[in-house]
């Protein structure tokens, strides 16, 4: 197998991923799409961690699973505050911070 | 892990108790903090005695420092270093631990005093505020950050109490966040500095990985301050590149903290805080962090910028302190608020500090970070003292000031004291510090900086002549003339809690006119006053006393760079002695002129006259660079790129759009309905949506719309991740 | 025999990839947030597959768990409590979404190109010579080197905790 074959998987989802993140209005189907982004990474870190033979590679795999499972949490939880403060989970819509 | 290791460096070595636990002096008031904090609304006086007694206790202890410190100067100048490895994470080991050496002393002292007697005097001057225990937990732990940062053993500590420096000026700027402007300042001090703080983040990275090699023979790592200042100064191979960037990126850290040109803009916005508080910000506290890491890693600009190279006339730190001199100077000119005259004041001697660093003038740069301290709190508390008794909470120095000299003359007298030594007339404290930045400046052969110096002097006097004038001398305008008017006219920042007390407490509001401040306000005023007149002392040229050279010098050990030093001659100090003369006389005769009680031909002449209408405004909008950053920066980037779309929207996808609408039309009905109208034009739609949506988003860049954001800094990312790759392909 | 293994590894990682391209693809188009969920679950899966080939079978167990298990129920409660039609929506998708295509197809020439001419056809060590990397290996690069930002990852997790709660709450 070719590194490559890894590591172009992880580009690809990568920029799906960060389609995503700039096409999607639903602020759900945006943490969806970090997750792909996430993912990506995962999948070069493995990759790479076989090349070089060591175990660091498994590690920031395994703490970059939990990051995200922390992010989800938290991403969904102001998720729900947001409907329930606006009736909408629309990003386009929460402009407050226009300048 | 955090095993406290103690590292034997110099276990042989007997150094004496206050020099072994310095590292006791930050901690005491970050302890302070975390007990205000928690059971500070509790105690009898809301908490503001644990900040006092802490500070104190720092104050003492800084003194056991500085005295054991002397004692041992007599025999060797080794910096003390203790340390502990605090964490370690994949090889590298973070140590956290303290680097005492002559400039650490004097900045521990410096601080300690200042911040005792800010605390003193804030007893009063916010009694009963509504955050009166938040407001003494977050004065304590700025002077905990500022000490932690002063002693700090190596980059990441230093990072540290930088940081959290910057955390508590943003408190302690928007401490009356009630009001909009204030809560806009702190943000934008925040910012601003953050903006610098970028800079300290990547030079430091630069460092750590330049000096690693070269500090592991040692074995310490990249991020210790002995070590980097070594590899920068005697690591021949160490690469140009990487000192040159290193610094500069170091550099444009204290670019934002200290307040110089051109990220200067923050400081004088910065005084919506309590009076207090801009005076420890600006004498001993935050805005001198960045001098002192420039003179913390004196070896490392040394070489890095190319200080004292035979034939450079200019390097990066003496020009911007220079810029920094003069265009602040001017901007106090047109001040009316009387704390703004003294900030933009505050940035004009920055100036001088970091020219002098910057032409090769390390003692003199330090020892005026010294006398500058003293004199600077003593006006800042001053003005503080003018405004709680004497004008009624304003600091409008043209509305509600003047002729206070003869109700408050404790204040006035060390107010006047405090002048002469910023000016530097000759016999205090200021001229025997700015006056060796100048002068050495010329003997360094740095003949632009020392003309710069000179006009900088004149230009002080004369902004410093005119505040006195309008403050204590001429006609009683407004509150100082005992007229009680409403407070709504009373821009003044100080006008929130002190109220609500002062209508309770005392007879004050029921205005009695201007009086002096009460014992807890004139006290610390007339020690600073004191220390003003004779500070300057310690080091004193001209009657060849130089205990402050002697007692911290950093200079003369290893590892230092060797300094030329200019000999100290009347005839030499003669230009600005003149200047500062001539300053006083005209500025006194223009504000007679413009302030004063007779009608006179000066009166309205920024009015009358056109060219000097035309500066006035310039200087009164500060030379319009908050509107360049907000307007001018932002519409430049958005203009041309929102055109540029445009363009391409009319002159390619259009084209292409009817090209392909023709093909497609001959080519058939069928390839008309699938190809045109669902592929093409949906794409064609879809960029055309695209070029409006970036013209649309860029034009007002703040849309407010995440994805938006997302686009942009995704697009900027692979673009320039695209432009790297293409280049190293 | 190890050429089989090779190729056998080979066909099921382009089987593997396609199925979790395209998964992504449907991610981040499908008009249901749904199956836009569903989809998700095929491409985490297929991740999980993938770190298989790799040798990543621990790695490979904890994405099934966290992942598939717990982080796609947390979506699927999210997608219920935000009373999303579970029909189409026709409205997904910003007024610029457009804007998202050359941003990502730059990004990915960006990659592509550093990838290719970086790697070009350096091959992974084959079954026979790559180091196992086995669990044991893992715990003691966390426990030993690593514990530092493993202890930091134990106080984002409290936070998160704390955190999602505090801002899901109603009060």
């Amino acid at each position: 197998m070719l590194i490559n074959e890894f590591l172009l998987l992880g580009a690809v989802l990568f920029c799906i991923g960060i389609y995503g993140v700039i096409a999607r209005k639903n602020a759900v189907m945006v943490l969806m799409a970090i997750e792909l982004i996430l993912n990506a990474v995962n999948l070069n870190l493995l990759a790479f961690a076989l090349r070089n033979g060591s175990p660091d590679g498994h590690v920031f795999a395994l703490y970059v699973i939990a990051v995200a499972a922390a992010e989800v949490g938290v991403g969904l939880g102001l998720v729900l505050l947001i409907y329930r403060n606006k009736r909408t989970i629309a990003l386009d819509e929460l402009s407050e911070m226009k300048g | 892990m955090l095993a406290a290791e103690q590292v034997a460096e110099h276990a042989a070595e007997h150094v004496g108790w206050f020099l072994d636990h310095a590292f006791l002096i930050p901690l005491v008031p970050a302890v302070a903090f975390a007990i205000i904090i928690l059971v500070g609304k509790r105690l009898p006086m809301k908490g503001s005695e644990v900040g006092v007694a802490s500070i104190f206790a720092s104050l003492v202890l800084a003194v056991g420092v500085a005295y054991q410190w002397i004692e041992r100067s007599h025999t060797t100048v080794e910096p003390v270093i203790r340390k502990v490895v605090w964490w370690q994470s994949g090889g590298v080991e973070f140590s956290v631990g303290q680097h005492i050496d002559g400039l650490s002393v004097v900045m521990l002292l410096l601080v300690a005093f200042i911040s005792t007697l800010v605390q003193i005097y804030s007893l009063e001057y916010l009694r009963g505020d509504r955050r009166y225990t938040h407001f003494f937990a977050a004065l304590t732990l700025f002077s905990g950050g500022m000490l932690m940062m002063v002693l700090a053993e190596n980059m990441v500590q230093l990072i540290l109490g930088w940081e959290i420096m910057g955390l508590c000026s943003f408190m302690l700027i928007g401490h009356w966040w009630e009001e909009e402007t204030n809560s806009r300042a702190a943000l934008k001090a925040f910012w601003t500095v953050r903006v610098g703080d970028i800079g300290l983040l990547v030079g430091t990275g630069i460092v750590f990985f330049g000096a690693s090699a070269f500090a592991q023979e040692s074995g310490s790592n990249g991020f210790s301050i002995a070590a980097i200042n070594e590899w920068a100064l005697n690591d021949t191979s160490a690469s140009r590149t990487v000192l040159l960037w290193g610094s500069v990126a170091l550099f444009i850290a204290c670019i934002g903290k200290s307040g110089q040109f051109p990220l200067h803009t923050w400081l004088p916005d910065a005084m919506a805080g309590p009076t207090p508080v801009s005076s420890l910000l600006h004498s001993s506290t935050m805005v001198v962090a960045g001098v002192f890491l420039v003179a913390r890693l004196y070896p490392l600009f040394h070489t890095g910028l190319d200080i004292n190279v035979a034939g450079q006339q200019f390097n990066l730190i003496a020009v911007i302190g220079g810029i920094t001199i003069i265009i602040a100077a001017a901007l106090a000119f047109v001040q009316t608020d009387i704390k703004k005259v003294l900030a933009y004041s505050t940035v004009s001697q920055l100036g001088y500090m970091m020219m002098g660093l910057g032409v090769g003038a390390f003692t003199p740069a330090v020892f005026h970070v010294f006398t500058h301290a003293f004199f600077k709190c003593c006006l800042f508390l001053c003005a503080g003292s003018v405004a709680h008794s004497g004008s009624h909470h304003s600091f409008e120095m043209k509305k509600d000031m003047g002729g206070l000299a003869r109700k408050m003359p404790i204040t006035a007298a060390c107010w006047i004291i405090s002048t002469l030594a910023l000016c530097g007339v000759p016999f205090f404290s200021g001229f025997f510090s700015k006056d060796e930045i100048i002068d050495n400046a010329h003997h360094n052969g740095y003949t632009v900086f020392w003309i710069v110096g000179l006009v900088g002097a004149f230009m002080t006097t004369a902004y410093m002549t005119r505040a006195t004038y309008l403050t204590f001398f001429g006609v009683a305008r407004g509150a100082a003339a005992g007229v009680h008017h409403d407070d709504s006219h009373a821009v003044a920042h100080d006008v929130h809690d002190t109220h609500d007390v002062h209508d309770a407490n005392d007879a004050h509001d029921a205005h009695a006119g201007p009086h002096e401040s009460p014992a807890l306000i004139t006290v610390p005023l007339v020690i600073l006053a004191v220390l003003a007149l004779t500070a300057g002392y310690l080091n004193a040229a001209p009657f060849h006393l130089e205990k402050f050279t002697e007692w911290f010098a950093t200079e003369g050990r290893e590892p230092f760079p060797e300094l030329a030093h200019a000999t100290f001659e009347w005839v030499n100090a003669m230009p600005s002695i003149v200047l500062v003369a001539a300053g006083f006389i005209v500025s006194l005769f223009i504000s007679r002129g413009l302030y004063g009680e007779k009608a006179f031909f000066l009166k309205g002449i920024t009015k009358r006259s056109r060219p000097l209408r035309a500066g006035y405004t310039f200087l009164y909008n500060k030379y319009y660079l908050d509107a360049l950053y907000e307007n001018v920066i932002v519409r430049a980037v958005a203009y041309p790129i929102s055109k540029a779309t445009y363009w391409i929207n009319q002159n390619v996808i259009d084209r292409t759009v009817d090209q392909v609408g023709l093909t497609g039309q001959s080519v058939g009905n069928w390839v008309y309905r699938n190809i045109d109208q669902r592929v093409v034009d949906g794409a064609v739609n879809g960029s055309g949506a695209a070029a409006r949506g970036t013209g649309s988003a860029l034009r007002p860049i703040q849309s407010g719309k995440v994805n938006q954001y997302g686009a942009l800094l995704f697009g900027a990312a692979a673009i320039g991740a695209l432009v790297l790759v293409i280049v190293n392909t | 025999m190890l050429a089989e293994t090779l190729v056998a590894q080979n066909i099921s990682f382009g089987i593997i990839a396609t199925v979790m391209i395209v998964g992504a693809i449907r991610v981040v188009t499908s008009k249901n947030v749904v199956h836009a969920a569903l989809w998700l679950v095929c491409v985490l899966a297929g991740a999980a597959a993938q770190y298989l080939l790799v040798y990543a079978e621990f790695v490979a167990i904890t994405q099934i768990l966290v992942y598939v298990g717990a982080v796609m129920v947390l979506f699927l409660f999210g997608v219920m409590l935000t009373r999303a039609r579970i029909g189409n929506e026709n409205d997904l998708n910003n007024k610029n979404w457009a804007l998202g295509i050359p941003v990502a197809l730059t990004m990915f020439a960006a990659m592509a190109i550093a990838l290719v001419g970086g790697f070009t056809d350096e091959k992974l060590p084959s079954p026979s010579t790559a180091v196992r990397i086995d669990t044991q290996a893992v715990s003691d690069a966390i426990f030993k080197p690593y514990l530092l930002p493993f202890w930091a990852l134990s106080f984002v997790l409290l936070v998160a905790v704390i955190g999602a709660i505090v801002l899901a709450r109603k009060d």
